[in-house]
């Protein structure tokens, strides 16, 4: 750094020159550099690609909406709708109790936590699917007591019940530390205020709490949506013709492996494409109030009630 | 003084005409200090009440304590006909469990110094949102309540603004406007003004000193002895958890009994 003193005839000048021409603004040129050089890579990229015969790009196109690999991209989306769902619903009650003041609740909700989160979501699949062997049948009654009723497990437990069980199951107890990290993030203050006016505590939560976690919930909330859309194709593993186990079941006729993945790919990409912009979407509207300008947001004004 | 001796044997008596009384309060928090060691004060029904004291006296834990904000370690708190937080049953004290002391609670207003306003509601939603969920009020009834609180509060074009895009002390006022809408038979303010620019003061302090020419009991935590002066009927000091001294705002703030009083009034004088 240069410490010459500012003239007073140059600070004139300065004045001059900025009334009349502005200032020369900060140019980057290595960023134009740096810009082409990486287009230039994608686009080779992209080129080699496209070019390169072994992907079988006619392959591609002739499965990309056949039949079975369209009930499979179905199943995948069935499958991570309702066990994202689920494993919500579960995590909000499991932050909830969690965060109340019943040891007996903490306690449940931290080992279930712990449990769910430390087995790998491939082993409990195939763990679940093999239920039958540990407990050939499942009863409903008092422990030790009498038995009201009982049903063989392989009848109760299909394929694809396991896979929705051991992905909520693992997904939960993700939703749950979300979720409760929104919760700590509100203010004391917002259900002090809530409690002073008398409200009862399931209000508090659904009215004043969860609407203001939900800033901080949603961002981490699309990467477990997205996470589970794509841990739903552990379940190939236990027969379910999910996306992924269509396309494999395919390719073990045909030999046609790497155009049948590039087909599974594809498909990935557009859902979480669709995921990520849907996420956009869902946090503008929970942005609600957090801006000093405009009353109403594009996503309609619901300030008028 | 205002006398105002009403004690835990009137307990029984009609309900309309009496304030608030506390016995006995003590509070401390962990293995601290006491906060409150021992606190007796009676609030007549319609007298506004300002306590004063060094911060850490335990002034706003009073507050707190009335309303169950704070569960008090020992002590006793009437709030009208309420027993705070307890019932007498089989000649014993029990504490009663949440769902019974919020229907308490709404009948107490509370002003917080940093407003706690809900920002994810629009000045409205704020003021009609509990008189939905607690006193079963139709969104009719609840929204040409607020409509008329908003406009005592003075501001009338600002209901669909977010408590963000409002000054400190339209918030304030919005806060006072929510808590009015319980219809609360008590209103307590803790440090009202002390978030506030300096220029936002008076505003809120105008609505206060207009509920209390309209008869509210209030209990004000407040370190603006200009309003205390005033307003109050009474002022109460606080030091280290105890009542020092209480009397009508002239006695205390031109010829206070106490050292400690005086000490402190030299200071924030």
């Amino acid at each position: 750094m240069s410490s010459k003193l500012l003239h007073e005839s140059e600070f004139a000048r300065a004045v001059e020159i900025e009334r009349t021409q502005g200032t020369v603004p900060v140019r980057h040129p290595w960023r134009i550099v740096s810009g082409v050089l990486v287009g230039l890579v994608v686009l080779g990229a992209i080129v080699s690609v496209a070019r390169n015969e072994a992907f079988q790009w006619d392959v591609v196109a002739e499965y990309f909406f056949s039949g079975r690999i369209l009930h499979g991209l179905w199943l995948t989306l069935w499958l991570t709708a309702v066990s994202t769902v689920l494993a919500f619903v579960v995590g909000t009650i499991l932050a909830v109790m969690r965060m109340s003041h019943n040891a007996v609740l903490q306690a449940v909700s931290w080992a279930y936590v712990w449990l769910f989160r430390s087995i790998p979501l491939l082993v409990q699949l195939l763990f679940w699917f093999n239920i039958g062997y540990l407990y050939p049948k499942i009863s409903l009654g008092i422990p030790f007591g009498p038995e009201w009723f009982s049903i063989e497990t392989s009848d109760l437990i299909a394929s694809s019940m396991v896979a929705i069980i051991g992905l909520t199951l693992h997904e939960s107890a993700y939703a749950a530390e979300i979720i409760r990290s929104g919760l700590l993030s509100v203010d004391a203050g917002q259900t002090e205020a809530a409690e002073a006016l008398g409200m009862p505590h399931g209000r508090i939560l659904r009215r004043i709490v969860l609407p203001q976690a939900m800033r901080v919930i949603l961002p981490p909330a699309g990467s477990l949506l997205i996470s589970t859309l794509k841990a739903t194709s552990m379940v190939s593993v236990i027969a379910v013709t999910d996306l992924l186990y269509a396309a494999q079941l395919i390719y073990n006729q045909n030999f046609l492996v790497i155009p049948l993945l590039m087909v599974v790919t594809i498909w990935y990409l557009i859902l979480t494409s669709l995921l990520s912009v849907g996420q956009q979407f869902v946090e503008k509207r929970f942005a609600r109030g957090t801006t000093r300008t405009a009353t109403s947001t594009s996503l309609g004004t619901e300030a008028d009630i | 003084m205002t006398e105002t001796q009403i004690g835990a044997d009137t307990l029984d008596a009609g309900t309309d005409t009496r304030g608030v009384s506390i016995r006995n309060l003590r509070k401390r928090f962990g293995d601290g200090p006491y906060v409150l060691d021992g606190i007796d004060l009676d609030i007549a029904k319609g007298e506004l009440v300002c306590l004063i004291g060094p911060s850490g006296s335990g002034k706003s834990t009073l507050l707190r304590c009335i309303n169950l904000l704070e569960k008090p370690d020992s002590g006793v708190v009437r709030v009208g006909d309420m027993l705070m937080g307890q019932e007498l049953r089989d000649g014993k004290l029990h504490a009663l469990r949440p769902r019974r002391y919020r229907a308490q609670q709404a009948r107490i207003g509370m002003i917080f110094q940093q407003f706690n306003l809900f920002p994810h509601l629009t000045v409205l939603e704020n003021v009609i949102e509990a008189p939905q969920a607690v006193r079963g009020q139709g969104k009719a009834e609840a929204v040409e309540n607020a409509r008329r609180l908003i406009a005592r509060v003075g501001l009338a074009d600002r209901e669909n603004a977010y408590p963000r895009q409002l000054s400190g002390g339209q918030q304030q006022r919005i806060a006072i406007a929510r808590a009015l809408a319980m219809e609360p038979d008590v209103l307590l303010c803790d440090e009202p003004t002390s978030a506030l620019d300096p220029e936002l003061v008076g505003e809120v302090l105008e609505v206060l000193r207009d509920l209390a020419e309209s008869g509210m009991t209030m209990i004000v935590v407040t370190h603006e002895m200009a309003f205390a002066r005033e307003v109050a009927d009474r002022v109460v000091f606080m030091s280290d958890g105890r009542i020092v001294e209480q009397d009508t705002p002239d006695r205390i703030f031109t010829n206070p009994r106490e050292e400690r009083t005086r000490n402190f009034l030299r200071r924030v004088l």
